[in-house]
C-alpha cells in the first residue's frame, strides 16, 4: 500500500460515524446511545460544513483527496482507496451532514431498542458519505451496498404497517439494480484497467470494449434509476417511505434517493457523455412521466406519508429532466438545476417527513380525513409543515422555487414540449400540497385532538435547522448553486460545450 | 522411497498420527473433555510442517504421484483451519456421543488426511485412493447419532459416494486408455501428441469424470444427496462436509482440469460443460432454498448454489483478447481458491452458531432462532454477518470473493454466466435475510437469555472475525491464491 495523498478530513467524515456505531454497539445503551449519537452527528455536521466551506474557498477541481493505491494490490485487480470531493459532491456531503443530525433528533422519542436504532443511523450516515466521496468505482460500489443493511434494519424493526414486507422490497429492488451496476463496473474495469472514475472517460475513447458502450451505460444507470427512483422502478418507494420510521424516511428521501441522481452525474454524465446525449430523449420522457404520474397519484393519497412519498417521485422527475438538457444550449443551467433539485428536495422532504412524523406521534393517525385544525393546538409544527409544503410546491423565496426554475430554464432550449408539460404540472403540485395542508392543519378539529401538544425543544432543533436552510437557500441560492455549476463545468466537453 | 518423500508427506502423516494419538488418549483417560483439546493442539504439528514446506520450491515425491507446491499448501492450510474450527465447535455437541468421542474426533482427522492428500496428488490412482480416504470417514460420521435420520443420512452418503466413485473411476479408465498415462502432466502432453483431443471416448471420459466430481461438490444435477444428508448428519459434520469436503473436491477438479485437460482446443469443451452446470446449480439451489424451514436443509441448498458460483470461476478459462484486467488465464482458478477460503470462513461461522443454538434449543428449524438478538446478541451478530457474506454484501469476504469471481467470468467473455450469477445473488438475498429477519424481528417464545457454550461460540467468533477482516483487506488471500494457481496451469 502506498499513501499518495492523505488529508484526513474526508476519511474522518466517512469513518467517524462508523466508529461511533461500533462504540455504540459495544459500550452504550439507552439514552447514553442517544446522547452519543447527538455528539457524533453534531461533530459530523461541523466536519461536513468545514468540507463544504473549505471547498467553496478552495481552487476547485478534486480537493481534499485521500488516496492509498494498492488497497487490493494484485496486478490484475487493482483497487485503490480514493476519496475526494468536487463541486458535485461537496454540497451533497453537507446535505448528509445536516440530515444525519436531523435524523437523530427525529428519533428522539424512540424507546424500542434505542441502542441498535442509533447504531444503524450512524452506520447509515457513514456509508452514505462514503458513496458521495469515493472516486474509485469499486469503493463506490462497496459503500453503495453497505448502506442497504442499516436501512433494511431501520425499516423492518422500527417501522409501522407492513414493515417487513417493505424492508425486503426495498432491499431486493436496490440489490437488483446494483447487480446490473456491478456487471457494468466489471466490464469497465476489464476494458480500461482501472477503477478510477476520474480517468475512465478518457480511457474509454481508446479502449476496445467487451460490450458496447451504450450497453454499459444502461447497465450502470439501472442501479441509479432504481434508487432515484425512475418509473417503472419506483414501486418500492411508496411502501418503504410509508412504513419506515421518521428518521429512516428522512434519510431515505433526503439522502438515499440523491445517491441515484449523484450516480447519474458522476457516472452516466462524466463517463458516458455521448450516451447521455444520445439517450437524453429517454431521460426527458421518463422525467416527464415521473412528474405527471407522481403528481397524479399524489393527489388521491389520504395517508400523509404516502402522499409525501409519491410527491418525491414527482419531484425526482425534475432531476431527470435537468439531466436531459444535454442537447440544448443551456446544459450547465439544466444540470445545475438537477443538482440543486436534489439538494433542496433533500431538505424540504426531510422537513415534511419530520413534521408529519411528530404529528403522527401525537395524533396516532396519518389519515388526512381524521386530522384537521392542528394549527390551533400545535402552531409550531403547523408552521413548519406549511413552510415545507410551500417550498415543496415551489413558492418563490424558498429553495424549491430556485431549483425548479433553473431546471426549466435549462431544459427549455433542448426539449420545449417536455419543459412546457413539466412546468404545467406544477399546478397539480400546488393542488395536492395546499389541499393536504388545508385538510390537515386548518379547518375544524376533531374534539379528541383537543389535548395535542406542540413540539418540544429537542424536536424544534432539527426543524429550525431545516427551515433555515430552506429559506436561506431560497434567498441566496448562489451559496450552493455556484459550487454545483463549478462541478458541472468539469464534466467532459461533449456535454459542456 | 526416501526420507525426503516422508518429509514431503509430513503434514498428512502427522495428522494421521494425531488421529491415532486421539484414539489412544480416549482409551487411557476417563475424562473425555481433553479430547478436543488434544486434537486442536495436535493440529499445530501439521501446521508447522506445512509452514516449513512452504519454504521449498515445487517438489515431486513418491515416484511422481505427489506434488508439494503452493497450490497443495493453500488447501492444506484451508483443510487444517476448517478441521480446527469444526473440532472446537464440536466441543459441547460431541458429548452426546458418550464413549465414542475418541472415534468421532479421529474420524474427522482421518478424513482431513484424505482431503490434504487430494490437493497434492498428480496421479489418477492416488487421487482415487485419497478421495475414498476423505469420503469413508465422513460416511461413518454422518451416521454417528444413533437414530434413524442419521443412519439414513450415513447410508445415503455411503451409497451415493460409492456410485459417484464408480463413475469417476470409469471416466479415469477411459482417459488412461486413450492417453496411455495416469500422470496428469503426461496426460496433457499425450493429448496433444497423440492428437486425441476430439476422440469421443476421451470426451466421454471427461464427462464421466465431471459427473463423478459433480457428486463430490454437490453440483446440479448430482445434488440430490446433499439436502437429506446435510439434515440428518451431526451439525459439526455438516459444516465439515460443506466446507472442507467441498474445498478438497474443488482442489482435485482444478488439478485435473487445468493440468491434464488444460490443453488448448480441449479446454473449451469442458469449460462450456462446467458453465452450464454452474448456471443450473446456482438457479436450482437458490430457488429451492427459498422454501426451506430447516436451517440445515436451507444451507444444503445454499451450498449447492455456492458450488455454482465457484464453478463460474472454474469455467473462466481463457481471458479475452485485449482485456486490460486479469490478463493471464489465472483469474478464474485463483478466484475459485479465494472464494473457497471466503466461503469456508463464512459457512463455518454459520454452522458454529447453529451448533451453539441447537445445543440449547434442540431444534434446527429457522423459527428456533426467533428473537436471538435478545437472547444472545453476539451469536445473532455472527449469524447476520455470515448471511450477509453469503449474499455478497460488504463489509465481508463474500462480497470481495463474489466480485472477484464474477470479474473473472467477465474477463473471459462469460458475461451471460456472470449475469445469471448476479441475478441469483439477488434471489438468494431473500432467503438468507429471512434468517436475519427471524433473529432480529420475530419475538422469542421464551425470553430466557441463551448462553452458548464456549467452544461453539469461540469457533463462531474466530470465523466471524476472519470473514470481516478479509472482507476489508483480502489482499493476502488473493496473493496466495494467485501464486498457488500458477503452479497448476499447464
Amino acid at each position: 500500500m502506498i499513501v499518495e495523498e492523505f488529508n484526513w478530513v474526508l476519511s474522518i467524515a466517512v469513518f467517524l460515524p462508523v466508529v461511533g456505531a461500533i462504540i455504540t454497539l459495544s459500550f452504550l445503551s439507552g439514552k447514553a446511545a442517544r446522547s452519543f449519537a447527538v455528539i457524533i452527528t453534531l461533530t459530523e455536521l461541523l466536519i461536513t460544513s468545514y468540507i463544504f466551506l473549505a471547498y467553496r474557498n478552495g481552487p476547485g477541481g478534486y480537493q481534499m483527496a485521500d488516496r492509498i493505491t494498492g488497497w487490493i494490490p494484485i496486478d490484475s485487480f487493482k483497487v485503490d482507496y480514493y476519496l475526494a470531493v468536487d463541486g458535485i459532491s461537496a454540497p451533497l456531503v453537507l446535505l448528509s451532514g445536516i440530515l444525519g443530525i436531523v435524523a437523530v433528533f427525529a428519533s428522539w422519542n424512540v424507546t424500542h431498542r434505542m441502542k441498535e436504532h442509533f447504531m444503524w443511523l450512524l452506520a447509515l450516515q457513514g456509508a452514505v458519505i462514503g458513496v458521495f466521496t469515493s472516486l474509485d468505482f469499486f469503493l463506490f460500489f462497496l459503500f453503495w451496498e453497505l448502506e442497504l443493511i442499516p436501512m433494511f434494519f431501520l425499516i423492518s424493526i422500527w417501522g409501522s404497517g407492513r414493515k417487513e414486507y417493505s424492508a425486503m422490497k426495498f432491499l431486493i429492488f436496490t440489490i437488483l439494480g446494483s447487480a446490473f451496476m456491478l456487471l457494468g463496473i466489471l466490464v469497465l474495469y476489464f476494458s480500461l484497467g482501472t477503477f478510477d472514475m476520474t480517468q475512465m472517460h478518457e480511457k474509454l475513447e481508446h479502449a476496445t470494449l467487451i460490450l458496447p458502450a451504450s450497453v454499459l451505460f444502461f447497465l450502470t444507470i439501472i442501479g441509479f434509476a432504481v434508487k432515484l427512483p425512475v418509473f417503472p422502478f419506483h414501486t418500492w418507494l411508496p411502501d418503504a417511505h410509508t412504513d419506515a420510521p421518521t428518521a429512516a424516511s428522512v434519510m431515505l428521501a433526503g439522502v438515499l434517493l440523491k445517491m441515484g441522481g449523484y450516480g447519474m452525474l458522476r457516472v452516466s454524465a462524466s463517463i458516458f457523455p455521448d450516451q447521455l446525449i444520445e439517450f437524453s430523449w429517454l431521460l426527458a420522457s421518463l422525467g416527464v412521466i415521473n412528474i405527471i404520474y407522481g403528481a397524479a397519484i399524489t393527489i388521491r393519497q389520504t395517508d400523509l406519508k404516502r402522499l409525501i412519498a409519491y410527491s418525491s417521485i414527482s419531484h425526482m422527475g425534475f432531476v431527470l429532466l435537468g439531466l436531459a438538457s444535454t442537447n440544448g444550449s443551456e446544459v450547465v443551467l439544466g444540470m445545475t438545476g438537477a443538482a440543486l433539485q436534489m439538494f433542496t428536495h433533500g431538505t424540504i422532504t426531510a422537513l415534511l417527513f419530520l413534521t408529519v412524523g411528530y404529528i403522527y406521534e401525537r395524533s396516532h393517525t396519518r389519515h388526512i380525513p381524521d386530522l384537521g385544525g392542528l394549527a390551533g393546538r400545535m402552531p409550531f409544527l403547523a408552521t413548519a409543515l406549511l413552510i415545507a409544503g410551500l417550498a415543496s410546491l415551489g413558492l418563490p423565496g424558498t429553495s424549491g422555487f430556485v431549483a425548479e426554475i433553473t431546471v426549466f430554464l435549462g431544459i427549455f432550449p433542448a426539449w420545449k414540449l417536455f419543459a412546457i408539460i413539466g412546468a404545467s404540472v406544477v399546478i397539480l403540485t400546488a393542488g395536492y400540497i395546499l389541499w393536504m395542508i388545508q385538510r390537515s392543519i386548518f379547518g375544524p378539529r376533531p374534539t379528541h385532538h383537543d389535548n395535542l401538544t406542540d413540539a418540544t425543544l429537542p424536536e424544534m432543533i432539527p426543524i429550525a435547522i431545516l427551515v433555515v436552510s430552506i429559506i436561506g437557500l431560497g434567498i441566496y441560492p448562489e451559496f450552493v448553486s455556484n459550487i454545483f455549476s463549478e462541478g458541472i463545468l468539469m464534466l467532459p466537453p461533449e456535454i459542456v460545450n | 522411497m526416501t526420507f525426503h518423500d516422508l518429509y514431503l508427506l509430513s503434514p498428512e502423516l502427522s495428522v494421521a498420527l494425531l488421529a491415532a494419538i486421539v484414539i489412544t488418549t480416549d482409551l487411557l483417560f476417563k475424562n473425555k473433555r481433553i479430547l478436543p483439546f488434544v486434537t486442536v493442539v495436535g493440529l499445530i504439528v501439521p501446521l508447522f510442517f506445512s509452514v516449513h514446506l512452504s519454504g521449498t520450491t515445487v517438489q515431486d515425491g513418491f515416484f511422481g504421484v505427489l506434488r508439494v507446491d503452493s497450490f497443495s499448501l493453500f488447501f492444506k492450510y484451508l483443510v487444517l483451519a476448517a478441521t480446527a474450527i469444526v473440532v472446537i465447535s464440536s466441543n459441547e455437541y460431541a458429548k452426546r456421543f458418550g464413549n465414542h468421542q475418541g472415534e468421532y474426533y479421529s474420524l474427522i482427522l482421518f478424513s482431513s488426511v484424505g482431503m490434504m492428500l487430494l490437493a497434492s496428488t498428480t496421479e489418477l490412482i492416488t487421487m482415487y485412493i485419497a478421495l475414498e480416504l476423505a469420503a469413508l470417514p465422513t460416511a461413518a460420521l454422518a451416521a454417528f447419532i444413533r437414530e434413524s435420520r442419521s443412519a439414513e443420512s450415513g447410508m445415503k452418503f455411503l451409497i451415493l459416494s460409492a456410485i459417484s466413485s464408480a463413475i469417476l473411476l470409469y471416466g479415469m479408465v477411459l482417459v488412461y486408455g486413450f492417453t496411455g498415462s495416469s500422470q496428469l502432466d503426461q496426460i496433457a502432453a499425450n493429448i496433444t501428441e497423440l492428437g486425441v483431443n476430439s476422440s469421443p471416448a476421451l470426451i466421454l471420459g471427461l464427462v464421466l469424470i465431471t459427473a463423478g466430481f459433480g457428486f463430490k461438490i454437490s453440483a446440479v444435477p448430482f445434488q440430490m444427496w446433499a439436502p437429506d444428508v446435510y439434515e440428518g448428519t451431526p451439525t459439526p459434520i455438516t459444516g465439515f462436509l460443506s466446507v472442507a469436503s467441498k474445498a478438497a473436491g474443488f482442489a482435485v477438479i482444478l488439478r485435473v482440469f487445468y493440468t491434464a485437460f488444460g490443453v488448448d482446443s480441449f479446454n473449451m469443451d469442458w469449460a462450456n460443460l462446467i458453465a452450464i452446470l454452474s448456471a443450473l446449480s446456482m438457479s436450482v439451489g437458490n430457488l429451492i432454498a427459498i422454501r426451506q424451514e430447516n436451517i440445515k436443509r436451507m444451507l444444503a441448498y445454499s451450498t449447492i448454489a455456492q458450488a455454482g458460483y465457484l464453478m463460474v470461476g472454474l469455467a473462466s478459462v481463457t481471458a479475452l483478447q485485449g482485456s486490460a484486467g486479469f490478463g493471464a488465464d489465472k483469474a478464474g482458478p485463483s478466484g475459485v481458491l479465494f472464494y473457497l477460503a471466503g466461503y469456508a470462513m463464512t459457512n463455518l461461522t454459520a454452522f458454529s452458531v447453529i451448533i451453539a443454538i441447537s445445543n440449547k434449543t434442540n431444534s434446527d428449524m429457522i423459527d428456533s432462532f426467533a428473537g436471538l438478538v435478545k437472547k444472545s446478541p453476539l451469536m445473532a451478530a455472527a449469524m447476520t454477518l455470515s448471511m450477509i457474506s453469503l449474499i455478497g454484501i460488504p463489509p465481508t469476504v463474500g462480497f470481495m470473493a463474489k466480485i472477484y469471481i464474477f470479474g473473472a467470468a467477465m474477463d473471459t467473455g462469460l458475461w451471460w454466466l456472470a449475469t445469471i450469477g448476479v441475478i441469483n445473488s439477488v434471489i438468494s438475498a431473500y432467503y438468507y435475510l429471512r434468517v436475519v429477519k427471524v433473529m432480529f424481528i420475530s419475538e422469542a417464545t421464551e425470553s430466557l437469555p441463551l448462553r452458548p457454550d464456549v467452544g461453539a461460540a469461540s469457533a463462531a467468533m474466530v470465523a466471524m472475525i476472519a470473514t470481516l477482516v478479509f472482507g476489508l483487506y483480502p489482499a493476502p488471500i488473493i496473493n496466495f491464491a494467485y501464486r498457488a494457481v500458477s503452479t497448476i496451469i499447464s
